[in-house]
């Protein structure tokens, strides 16, 4: 460093003092650039979408006339479909995050597993798309309907619901195991009596984010036949005959909130363009709500910590 | 008291004849149910490398088909990508070029401003800075792609034609550099984490020397954490290189082989949307081409997540 | 099986609750405890002794199988427990049942961030009892013993991680009595508690030797003389002296006893 070689420091004291003090005005701007543009671009949904947003939006059909346009499909699409997500994907990823964390001994299968979990995670969502077109609608010949794309996304979150559940499951002390094994409680006793609720927070946490990406994702949903002008909404799971209950919905064609979104913003003309402002409104206050949430049990469990 | 619970310990030990057979029956039911609740879980680790084999399969059966119809130099040396026409043609190298250029907007927008500003947020930003900027940029990573499109189409692309009056509508240049932010809260925060987990004594180090905090971070963190760096820049290329919606929307739905970000062109990614959208029988050669296409772009993520997490596992040990 | 090893073997205790024979334990590749043949007198206090890493810690966890927990741990040898003399490392032999047996209190006081009720009646549970009235008189009986009782009566409910560190030691103790153990294994308990709150640790393992076989691994010799009738002096992984503690203390028979409770090293 020439700087300390140097006979008269203080001037170049001062130069570094400058040089340090450009570098930080460089760092908030490179931040405000990050946070700020985008900060203005929803300002600008905001500003396009959000008189477009009423009663009669949230319960139309799609229409050729952009202002008798509504998403009502879509939001029940979406509604529908994470309800597969949850109920497939959750089970599966916190099972497998169990399993990784309390039973797994380090061999090549782990290994195998564990690679597999990480590459998975950064496998382009476009790719589950094509996953599910060849498996689920030709191999199985399921159809193109809300159960598939439910599976689908049940895939896609799998990695992000494992990464996040081991996570939390490995802030649990190994003191809380062993004092649970030495009362004599057999390995899924501790996991259930134990592991399980005292993590349920962080998991609640992975659980939210998970769900909060697949009800954004558009591109694995385009391949397996979602479609952008649907008026009809899928039979409802509720009957007034016994028994009751029926599952007709999922295999009900469908559409989801962002595919509505790219219909609109595909369609030439500035109506429809609202359109899709609008429905960008409501699709990021929802991953804005979501991903709140989860912050905000993820700072309270922080401040929790008793062990 | 005491008396009455030694009583007890005797009533318990002294047990009735059949209840040694009665303890191992519980014992072995207990043991029955224990390995089965583990085959279960075990299943469900499983399904993730189910998963990826039948990515795998997928993918290579359907493309066994297409490569069957188009040999494998046309595929690489072709310049054209025009499998639906009449007249068809199946050169990988015009989506593979629209793919390249915008992700390449979108790393030259990414890599310098993340760097700087996880530099910043690491070494320089005060912890309440830190706090609030970490959450707000996990909050804009979860922002749905078909937004991220909506803005590079509707508001990026029109503010870019003021610059540059014959922009087309549809580019590469706008889509690139919405991707480019939309993965710089990923890049900043693996970054953020590279620097964070260079030791302290390092710094201290440097400071005892006289140097500032710039010099520090510039001399002793920066080179410390490469590798972590590298591995951010790596993840976040292949997450360029497989971002679907936004040039789906705004990058324009014609294969042109160019490597002018001016241009629009479609990627590997908005060809398959493309495609996904209309009717394709099943077993059809423009059916199969989307398979193709989804090879070369899983190939080329595959490579680069593994070199990207080979290098935070190596950063990972040197810390 | 060469069990006469220490001079004072003849003065072995009796009766006995459990023995080691010829007892040796591997971490992987790495052999922490040798041949190790100790006797643990029933109704009494054996304390073990050592610098840190003797394997003090690895004998203790081996009574209740706590090594079975990770991979690549080895036993080699027995450990009998009368007055079945059975061998709680024999292959056959289920671990939960060995636990259920043989109670176990850690260096740090982990009570469960439940209240204090269920931690004291997890070990009943886990055994399917599920009689509330039992329940209820368990955990009454088990706080008491453990000098809980008084301090706690009004607020079973309350959460256990709210006590105090000596009272949460003591509600590690009363949960491991609960289920009416043949044997205490204690882990340096009073490490991390300060003065009063180990005295009244001491003073309550006195009066529980009255019911239960203790075993306790501690870093402090006072403690040691204090509490225990047997004293075992390990160094690394070998049994160096095995006596009642007022001849150990007093007058040890090997050269290290003395330089290690004397303090000149370890």
């Amino acid at each position: 460093m020439a700087a300390q070689s140097s006979p008269h420091p203080r001037p170049s004291i001062g130069r570094r003092k400058i040089a340090e003090a450009l570098f930080k005005v460089l760092g908030l701007c490179s931040l405000a650039i990050g946070v700020g543009t985008l900060v203005l671009l929803f300002g600008a949904l905001l500003v396009e979408g959000v008189t477009r947003i009423d009663w009669q939006f949230l319960m139309s059909f799609p229409s050729r006339h952009a202002a008798k346009a509504g998403i009502l499909p879509a939001w029940v699409g979406s509604t529908l479909i994470m309800l597969v997500t949850a109920v497939v994907g959750v089970p599966l990823g916190v099972a497998a995050a169990i399993y990784l964390e309390e039973y797994a001994r380090r061999t090549w299968m782990t290994e195998l597993i564990e690679v597999t979990v990480t590459n998975l995670a950064g496998v382009p969502s476009i790719i589950y798309g094509l996953l599910a077109l060849g498996l689920f609608v030709y191999i199985l010949g399921l159809g193109e309907n809300i159960l598939v794309a439910g599976l689908t996304l049940a895939l896609l979150i799998l990695p992000v619901v494992i990464v996040t559940t081991r996570e939390a499951i490995r802030a649990i002390p190994v003191e809380i195991r062993e004092a649970a094994y030495a009362l004599g409680a057999t390995k899924w006793q501790t996991v259930a009596h134990h592991v399980l609720p005292y993590s349920a927070a962080g998991i609640l946490t992975g659980i939210i984010l998970a769900l909060s990406r697949a009800i954004g994702e558009t591109a694995p949903i385009v391949t397996i036949g979602a479609l952008t002008f649907i008026a009809f909404l899928p039979p409802a799971p509720i009957t007034t005959h016994p028994p009751y209950v029926s599952f007709d919905w999922l295999l009900s064609p469908f559409t989801v909130m962002p595919i509505q979104m790219f219909g609109w913003v595909s369609r030439p003309g500035e109506d429809f363009a609202s359109n899709a402002a609008a429905a960008g409104v409501l699709l990021v206050g929802m991953t804005l709500a979501m991903n709140g949430v989860a912050i905000y049990l993820r700072y309270r469990m922080r401040k929790q910590v008793t062990w | 008291m005491s008396k009455s619970v030694v009583a007890m310990q005797e009533a318990i030990r002294i047990k009735k004849p059949d209840a040694k057979a009665e303890a191992a029956a519980r014992r072995r039911a207990r043991q029955r149910r224990e390995r089965a609740i583990e085959g279960g879980l075990f299943v469900a680790a499983l399904i993730s490398v189910a998963t990826t084999v039948t990515i795998i399969a997928v993918l290579l059966s359907e493309s066994v088909g297409f490569f069957r119809t188009v040999p494998l130099t046309d595929f690489f040396t072709d310049t054209l990508w025009t499998p639906l026409f009449a007249d068809p043609h199946y050169g990988i190298l015009p989506l593979l070029a629209g793919t390249l250029v915008t992700s390449a907007v979108g790393l030259l927008v990414a890599i310098p401003l993340g760097t700087v500003a996880a530099i910043y947020l690491s070494e320089f930003s005060s912890p309440r800075l830190r706090e609030v900027m970490k959450p707000t940029l996990e909050l804009l990573g979860a922002i749905p792609t078909v937004v991220y499109g909506y803005f590079a189409l509707i508001v990026v692309t029109p503010a870019l034609q003021r610059l540059w009056p014959d922009l087309p509508g549809f580019n590469m240049l706008g889509p690139g550099i919405v991707i480019g932010i939309m993965i710089m809260p990923f890049v900043i925060s693996l970054s953020e984490d590279a620097m964070r987990a260079v030791p302290m004594v390092l710094r201290e180090g440097s400071y005892a020397m006289g140097a500032t905090r710039l010099q520090t971070a510039w001399r002793v963190v920066v080179p410390a954490a490469t590798s972590g760096l590298v591995a951010a820049y790596v993840l976040g290329i292949s997450r360029a290189v497989g971002e679907t919606m936004v040039v789906a929307i705004a990058a324009g739905q014609n294969p042109n082989l160019t490597w002018n970000p001016l241009e629009p062109a479609a990627t590997i990614t908005a060809y398959i949307v493309q495609v996904a959208l209309g009717d394709l029988p099943h077993g059809s050669i423009g059916y199969q081409s989307i398979f193709a296409a989804g090879l070369v772009l899983a190939v080329l993520t595959f490579a680069f997540n593994i070199l990207g997490h080979m290098m935070r596992k190596r950063f990972r040990e040197v810390y | 099986m060469n069990l006469v090893e220490s001079p004072h073997a003849q003065d072995w205790p009796k009766p006995l609750k459990a023995e080691t024979r010829a007892l040796s334990f591997s971490y992987g590749s790495r052999l922490a405890l040798k041949n190790l043949s100790i006797p643990i007198a029933e109704y009494q206090i054996t304390a073990l002794i050592g610098p840190s890493g003797c394997g003090k810690s690895t004998f203790l966890r081996c009574f209740n199988r706590m090594h079975d927990l990770y991979a690549g741990n080895r036993y080699e040898g027995e450990i009998l427990l009368y007055p079945d003399s059975r061998n709680i490392l024999a292959r056959e032999v289920d671990p939960i049942e060995v636990r259920m047996r043989v109670a176990m209190v850690f260096q740090k006081p982990n009570p469960f961030p439940k209240s204090i009720y269920e931690n004291v009646a997890y070990g009943l549970r886990v055994r399917g009892t599920t009689d509330r009235q039992l329940l209820d008189e368990k955990v009454e009986q088990a706080l008491r013993s453990a000098a809980l009782w008084e301090e706690v009566k009004d607020r079973l409910l309350a959460r256990a991680t709210s006590l105090s560190g000596g009272q949460q030691q003591r509600l590690c103790i009363a949960r491991a009595l609960a289920t009416d153990p043949e044997m205490l294994l204690l882990d340096e308990p009073t490490s991390a508690l300060d003065p009063m709150a180990t005295a009244s640790i001491e003073e309550l393992l006195l009066d529980l030797k009255k019911r239960v076989t203790i075993l306790i691994v501690t870093h402090n010799m006072q403690q040691a003389a204090r509490v225990s009738d047997w004293t075992a002096f390990m160094y690394l992984g070998e049994l160096v002296e095995f006596g009642l503690t007022k001849q150990l203390f007093t007058t040890p028979s090997k050269k290290q006893t003395e330089d290690y409770i004397t303090g000149r090293f370890g």
